[in-house]
């Protein structure tokens, strides 16, 4: 290992280190998790394209890495990683690397030895900004964040034999998602972010996940609109929920640091039931802006911002959190359940 | 909508008069962890107004404080004086969760016994029918199989042909549980037919059922605390992995939180199973759930469910910082969960699972070797005393932490007193030395593989270990630059091990250090990891980090120092001594910094100082965060032994000590220097003499004669002291006692036989007592004082004998000029008075005194320290009741323990009870401490200079109908004096009936066994164990004998009825701050 440093667009600078011949990474906005668990799932996690990811934990990689069962994707998205230690002594059964052989091969920065508390009490207070592992602060200079999208490139086919079919539309969506999907009795079709499928014959959509400001996907949004006319059930999931919102005629906004961890709690409007949730988002719908017709379902008990809407007669909902987990915990996997039995 | 019904459902509790059942005396498997849990409970009451009434004879708790409940019954937790309490004071609702599993099973038997319904009390939180399936192993079983949760294979036997039959169909090894276990008695691997039926016969005498389980061998275990409210809404608060896996008691285990080696899906997999389980049982509160896990497959089993706070949920809480009793008492009135705030962040609610950004690491406190002849081995039981717990950003940092918290001559994994021919011997046959062998394993060149074979234990954490290992060789081999100092720092090395390895002293690596910048940064435990912005006091250190989440401290505060782990001779009542000192500081608005180690404690409730520093008690700790508070000062006097060692090092190194002067406390504590300061004030000791060699150690005790009492130098609860009567013996315990203490000689002393021991504890100001209590031990001297029944006021002293002690205590008192809390130990015979023992600080017996006299001696020390002196005059002799403390041992867990009281103290905990008379507060104390005589059988073996002692009693007990039962010599003895009893005989004479059957066949409720003091035969042994391996209430002491046999004959004191303290002291009871509906009541 040698001595390295994270630079961030405010000028702080944070001392740590990086294996030998490491390149900088690109300027990327610097984002924090608070998750105990799951590198390999959050790495791989097609929301974190374009983000350095910061982990709170200061333990990283003690389980090794697996293999792309446990992936959400077919590689690592995040731009770096920031932690306090990597573990080069990992243990596990059915590990097959370690997390530095791993982001080595997948050819992601790491800084190590990061006091990564403090780092993550800097972008608190000050909010998510631009950094860069290695890089001086000139190269953030002109650095804006831009929506790095991750989709399908043309529409795939699961479950075939089933009748009943499920729109899965792919703006970097995890692949626990379709996992989950796929379990239940009907045939999903992944299909591109700017894929119009409302000319076919579906029975519902769910709205994947995904990368970057949802203000960036206008033509998906464009295609929930006319999804709405046709009245079949939908079900956005965190960027999803977003994009549904926008469809509806609210607005978003970028929160100051975003959520992003495994213990979010959350409360359904009805009946009052509480949740922990695993969240990764920056940005939130807009209660103000929410028309008449739509109504909160989820709220976040932290800080009372949006965790999902619906439609107050139509079959619409969404959620701002992970109900298919992965990682974090499962406690609201019974959402898909509710929404396969609205189809 | 969502808002409305977030609020407006506070307050809702309809209860009026709450009763709370505590856990007694300190047990192994049950120790100071419930007075968290019991004072967390009250305080969540107390916000809701509600009249709170406390039945727990452990007086040295905080949660039997006269601020905490309103009214404290220091009464044996048994089901007949309870439900005597209940009869008079009528509560509406009872708290069973937060007493351990001696309350659990008190409230199960008041259940049961239609008490509860016959009052119409309601069960707060899990209701009854819940407890009873996570308490019975087969309807347990059957609860989860409903929803497919796993358990292990398994079957129930009430015989021990049943239990044979089950082990042969499931296979050897197995696993045998009782139902209803207390930390796990009764469990235990079994390997062949003829160990289970030995153990099952054992089990079934206390207990209906055994389970004999599948073994699950080398399984991870893990487990989660699990908080539900009435609602439904559930949340897992913490996960914790034991670093040994199945088959060691997690209570013995080095466990971690949160889990380090478990997956994502392995770790949410449990999560996901803990919560529906807690969910189908219906717990309404807080809970333990334990699981096995595969390493190899993931698969896993639900070992238990503790419907109830535990050690874990202590530990839990103090690892994440979530105040889980409190949260368990507001849920239990019906409180939601996301009605309550969390208290760390003060905005968030406590619907929540706490994000760490630390490591939190516990390791355990054995006292094996001073529980002579029990053995190191550790497993399925619980016998460790207590426990530890560090924090810090890395794995080797906390352990290293840890193993210096025990306080048991480790600093760090380099240098410990242990040795081992062959390592691998413990590691593979676990004993309490396991991580200190995996080391030297390690240091010998054996791989992590083939100590992961023989251990079990995850190669993660053995491979961290070894990186501490590789540490050491480089600090030993190296030149020391910076990067490689910086690198031992984050590993947890100390200046002192380092110095050593780099053969240079512990002070010039710290201004080496401190020169290089290299100093622990401060960080806060806010339970979310930095995502919100928490004004938290609860703090830790570590070399992790570079920026220091605070400042320091306005206002010139003052540090204590608590009490380190709890062991033998250093236990709650410390804490107490820590949490009252802190408190009456904060009366006098001080800002206050508390250090600790101990996750059982009150005084690491954040809440209860400005500052808590979850940290190590050593020189190097506290002069980090003195360096870093600059505080005005540090109180050494409150926190038992471990404060006080560091008082004369942080004086010397310029730090100030409030209270009595450092130089003072040298003086007290160096046996050569307070025995002159005695010979010049004329005070009169046991002649005595420091040796360093066994020939000097013949001379000296040619000269005195036997008996002698042999101990090291500096002694916390008789360390390695013991009483020799002649040369084998001397030579033996010379050896043992001189291995303990290098650095100090070995002092051999005069033993005076037959003699009275007292005990004043004051508190000083200035060279002047401000306030004091005579006590009197019951037993004579030779059984050290916290093995003693001690009494108050003293009833068998001459009023010479007390003027003269006070006396003494004046002049030692102004020659030391003590300001604070002390405690004098006197032995008095034939009108002579001797000192053998002054501890300049607060004593064990201090909540004690402080309770009975109702005046808190920690204040008055305190407000001393503080120089604030109030001039008032005390009543402490002329009561009109008397307070009598037992001493709680558990040999019933210490397999193999001999269970004589002796100069070794061996108790683990403490009651004490009062009483119109000495022998109401005795006999209740006596109960208190989980004994009970249920029938008219006594008993007794006694030598024959010990037969005349209470003759006059059994005559009065035969005369109403008490049966004998008596060996040969005393059976004669018996005869002469008119008592009529059956021979028994002793195991030699191989004659029946024997005692041993006379014991298993229950023929006895008591039994007084007082072998001649020359008698050391293996029969006798045989005989005391046998009687506590079968829970038969067993008496050794002449004294205690015949106290115990007059209470009997008084029968009246078997029935009293039960007065709270406040009763007790009315007319001079004023409590603190009442609760409004205290007063409304009162």
């Amino acid at each position: 290992m040698q001595p390295t440093k994270l630079t961030l667009a405010d000028g702080k600078v944070f001392a740590g280190f990086a294996p030998k011949g490491q390149k900088n990474s690109p300027p990327a906005e610097v984002v924090f998790n608070t998750g105990m668990t799951g590198y390999e799932e959050s790495l791989t996690d097609p929301s974190y394209a374009g983000q350095i990811l910061v982990f709170t934990y200061p333990l990283m990689g003690n389980y090794g890495v697996s293999g792309k069962n446990n992936w959400e994707s077919d590689k690592i998205h995040a731009y770096g990683v920031v932690v306090s230690e990597s573990c080069q002594t990992w243990s596990h059964q059915g590990s097959h690397q370690s997390l530095l052989d791993w982001l080595k091969n997948q050819n992601v920065p790491i800084i190590t030895g990061v006091d990564t508390r403090a780092l993550t009490k800097h972008l608190r207070v000050q909010g998510t900004m631009g950094g860069i592992i290695g890089g001086s602060k000139s190269s953030l200079k002109n650095f804006i964040f831009k929506t790095k999208i991750v989709s399908v490139a043309r529409p795939i086919i699961y479950n075939e034999n089933h009748k009943k079919t499920i729109i899965l539309v792919d703006c970097g969506a995890k692949n626990n998602i379709l996992r989950l999907l796929i379990k239940l009795p009907v045939k999903v079709k992944k299909v591109p972010y700017d894929y119009d499928y409302t000319h076919e014959d579906y029975d519902g959509v769910v709205i994947s996940n995904g990368p970057g400001d949802p203000a960036d996907y206008k033509k998906t949004v464009s295609i929930v609109c006319k999804a709405f006319v046709k009245n079949k059930p939908i079900f956005g999931i965190c960027l999803g929920s977003q994009l549904m919102g926008l469809a509806a005629g609210a607005e978003t906004y970028k929160l100051r640091f975003g959520h992003r961890g495994h213990n979010q709690p959350c409360i359904s409007a009805s009946p009052g039931q509480c949740y922990i949730t695993s969240q990764n988002h920056g940005y939130a719908i807009d209660e103000k802006t929410l028309p008449k017709d739509w109504e909160v379902n989820f709220r976040n008990l932290n800080d009372d911002s949006i965790e999902g809407i619906r439609h107050k007669i139509r079959p619409f909902f969404s959620v701002q959190f992970h109900p298919e987990a992965s990682p974090g915990p499962t406690d609201t996997s019974w959402l898909f359940k509710k929404f396969w039995e609205t189809l | 909508m969502i808002t409305e019904s977030k609020k407006g459902r506070a307050g809702r509790s309809s209860f009026k008069k709450v009763l709370i059942l505590g856990s007694g005396g300190l047990k192994i498997g049950q120790a100071g962890e419930f007075d968290y849990s019991g004072s967390q409970a009250i305080k969540a009451l107390r916000e809701e107004g509600i009249y709170t009434v406390l039945v727990n004879p452990n007086i040295a708790t905080v949660q039997t404080d006269g601020d905490m409940a309103d009214r404290v019954y220091f009464q044996p937790l048994n089901i007949s004086i309870v439900n005597k309490i209940i009869a008079r004071e009528k509560p509406d609702a009872i708290a069973l969760s937060f007493g351990g599993q001696t309350a659990l099973n008190l409230g199960l038997e008041l259940h049961e016994q239609g008490i509860l319904a016959k009052f119409g009390i309601k069960v707060l939180g899990t209701p009854v029918s819940a407890i009873k399936i996570t308490e019975d192993r087969q309807l347990f079983k059957k609860a989860l199989s409903e929803i497919g949760v796993k358990t292990a294979l398994s079957q129930a036997a009430y015989s021990v042909e049943q239990a044979s039959r089950a082990a042969k169909k499931i296979g050897y090894p197995v696993m045998m549980r009782s139902g209803y276990s207390l930390g796990g008695l009764g469990s235990g691997k079994i390997k062949s037919q003829a160990e289970l039926q030995k153990k099952v016969r054992q089990v079934l005498r206390v207990v209906p059922q055994v389970l004999i389980e599948e073994y699950l061998d080398g399984w991870k275990e893990i487990e989660y605390e699990v908080v539900r409210d009435a609602s439904g809404s559930v949340i897992a608060v913490c996960n914790m992995e034991n670093f040994d896996p199945m088959g060691i008691h997690t209570g013995e285990s080095i466990v971690v939180a949160p889990s380090q080696t478990l997956t994502n899906s392995e770790y949410h997999q449990l999560r996901e199973t803990a919560l529906k389980t807690i969910e189908h049982l219906g717990i309404i509160g807080e809970c333990n759930i334990q699981f096995a896990l595969n390493p190899s497959n993931g698969d896993y089993r639900v070992i238990e469910v503790n419907a109830r706070l535990s050690r874990s949920s202590a530990l839990a809480s103090k690892a994440t910082g979530y105040p889980l009793a409190f949260v368990a008492m507001k849920l239990a009135l019906g409180y939601l969960l996301h009605e309550i705030k969390n208290s760390v962040t003060g905005s968030t609610p406590a619907f929540y699972e706490p994000a760490l950004d630390y490591i939190a690491v516990k390791i355990p406190r054995w006292d094996l070797v001073k529980l002579k002849t029990s053995d190191r081995s550790i497993g399925s039981e619980m016998k460790s005393v207590g426990e530890v717990m560090a924090l810090a950003r890395s794995f080797g940092e906390a352990l290293q932490k840890a193993v210096r918290m025990l306080n048991i001559g480790a600093d760090g994994l380099s240098i410990h007193p242990y040795e081992f021919k062959d390592p691998m011997e413990e590691i593979s046959e676990p004993t309490d030395r396991r991580l200190f062998a995996i080391y030297q394993a390690l240091q010998n060149g054996t791989d992590v593989d083939k100590i992961h074979s023989a251990s079990q234990i995850d190669k993660w954490f053995l491979a961290q270990i070894e990186v501490i290992k590789n540490l050491e060789t480089d600090l030993s081999q190296k030149p020391l630059g910076r990067e490689l100092l910086l690198d031992a720092k984050k590993k947890g090395f100390s200046d002192k091990t380092i110095a050593l390895l780099c053969g240079t002293s512990e002070e010039k690596i710290r201004q080496k250090r401190i020169k290089a910048k290299i100093l622990p940064v401060v960080k806060q435990i806010d339970t979310l990891a930095g995502e919100f912005d928490a004004r938290t006091n609860y703090l830790y250190l570590t070399y992790s980090g570079t920026e220091n989440d605070v400042g320091p401290l306005p206002g010139k505060p003052i540090m204590t120092l608590g009490s380190g782990p709890y062991c033998i001779g250093s236990s709650v009542e410390f804490d107490w001594c820590a949490v009252n000192c802190v408190k009456t500081l904060r009366k006098y608005q001080k800002a206050t910094i508390m250090i600790n180690s101990n996750p059982e404690t009150v005084s690491t409730d954040y809440d209860r100082s400005d500052r808590l520093y979850f940290e190590e008690l050593t020189l190097e700790r506290t002069r980090d965060i003195t360096d870093f508070e600059k505080p005005a000062g540090t109180i050494v006097s409150v926190g038992g032994q471990i404060a006080n060692n560091l008082a004369l090092p942080l004086a010397q190194r310029g730090y100030t000590i409030l209270g009595t002067s450092a130089t003072s406390i040298d003086k007290a504590e160096d046996r050569q220097k307070f025995s002159s300061m005695l010979n010049r004030l004329k005070i009169d000791q046991p002649i005595w003499q420091e040796v360093s060699s066994l020939a000097r150690a013949k001379t000296f005790v040619s000269q005195i004669g036997y008996p002698v009492l042999i101990r090291p130098s500096y002694v916390l609860s008789g360390g390695a002291m013991n009483v020799v009567s002649d040369e084998a013996e001397l030579k033996k315990y010379l050896l043992e006692a001189a291995a303990l203490s290098p650095d100090h000689p070995v002092v051999i002393s005069q033993f005076i036989s037959g003699a009275k021991e007292l005990e004043i504890d004051g508190v000083a100001a200035a060279g002047k007592i401000q306030i004091y209590a005579i006590t009197e031990h019951l037993e004579n001297a030779g059984v050290h004082s916290g093995d003693a029944t001690v009494v108050l006021p003293p009833q068998r002293l001459y009023l010479e004998t007390i003027r003269r002690a006070k006396q003494i205590t004046r002049a030692i008192v102004g020659e030391l000029n003590l300001t604070g809390p002390f405690n004098i130990q006197f032995i008095a015979k034939d009108n002579e008075i001797k000192v053998i023992e002054c501890n300049v600080r607060a004593s064990r017996s201090f909540p004690f005194v402080s309770k009975m006299t109702n005046y808190n001696f920690i204040e008055i020390a305190t407000e001393a320290i503080l120089g604030i002196n109030k001039k008032a005059d005390y009543h402490t002799i002329d009561l009109d009741y008397v307070g009598v403390k037992s001493p709680q041992f558990s040999y019933n867990r210490l397999k193999g323990a001999d269970p004589v009281a002796g100069v070794e103290m061996a108790s683990t905990g403490e009651v004490a009870c009062l009483g119109d008379d000495m022998l109401e507060a005795f006999y209740n104390s006596w109960q208190a401490t989980e004994q009970t005589i249920t029938g008219k059988n006594i008993f007794l073996s006694v030598a024959d200079e010990q037969k005349y002692k209470f003759v006059d009693e059994c005559l009065a007990l035969y005369e109403r109908g008490w049966r004998f039962y008596a060996t040969p010599g005393t059976h004669d003895f018996l005869k002469d004096h008119g008592i009529k009893s059956e021979i028994i005989y002793k195991i030699s004479d191989k004659t029946e009936p024997s005692i041993p059957s006379g014991i298993v066949g229950k023929k006895f409720e008591l039994m007084i066994n007082l072998p001649s003091s020359s008698e050391t035969s293996p029969d006798a042994y045989t005989i005391r164990r046998l009687a506590i391996d079968n829970h038969l209430p067993l008496i050794t002491n002449a004294e205690l004998a015949r106290t115990l046999l007059q209470s009997l004959v008084e029968s009246k004191t078997l029935e009293p009825e039960p007065k709270s303290w406040q009763e007790f002291m009315a007319g001079k009871y004023q409590p603190t701050s009442p609760s409004s509906a205290a007063q409304k009541l009162l």
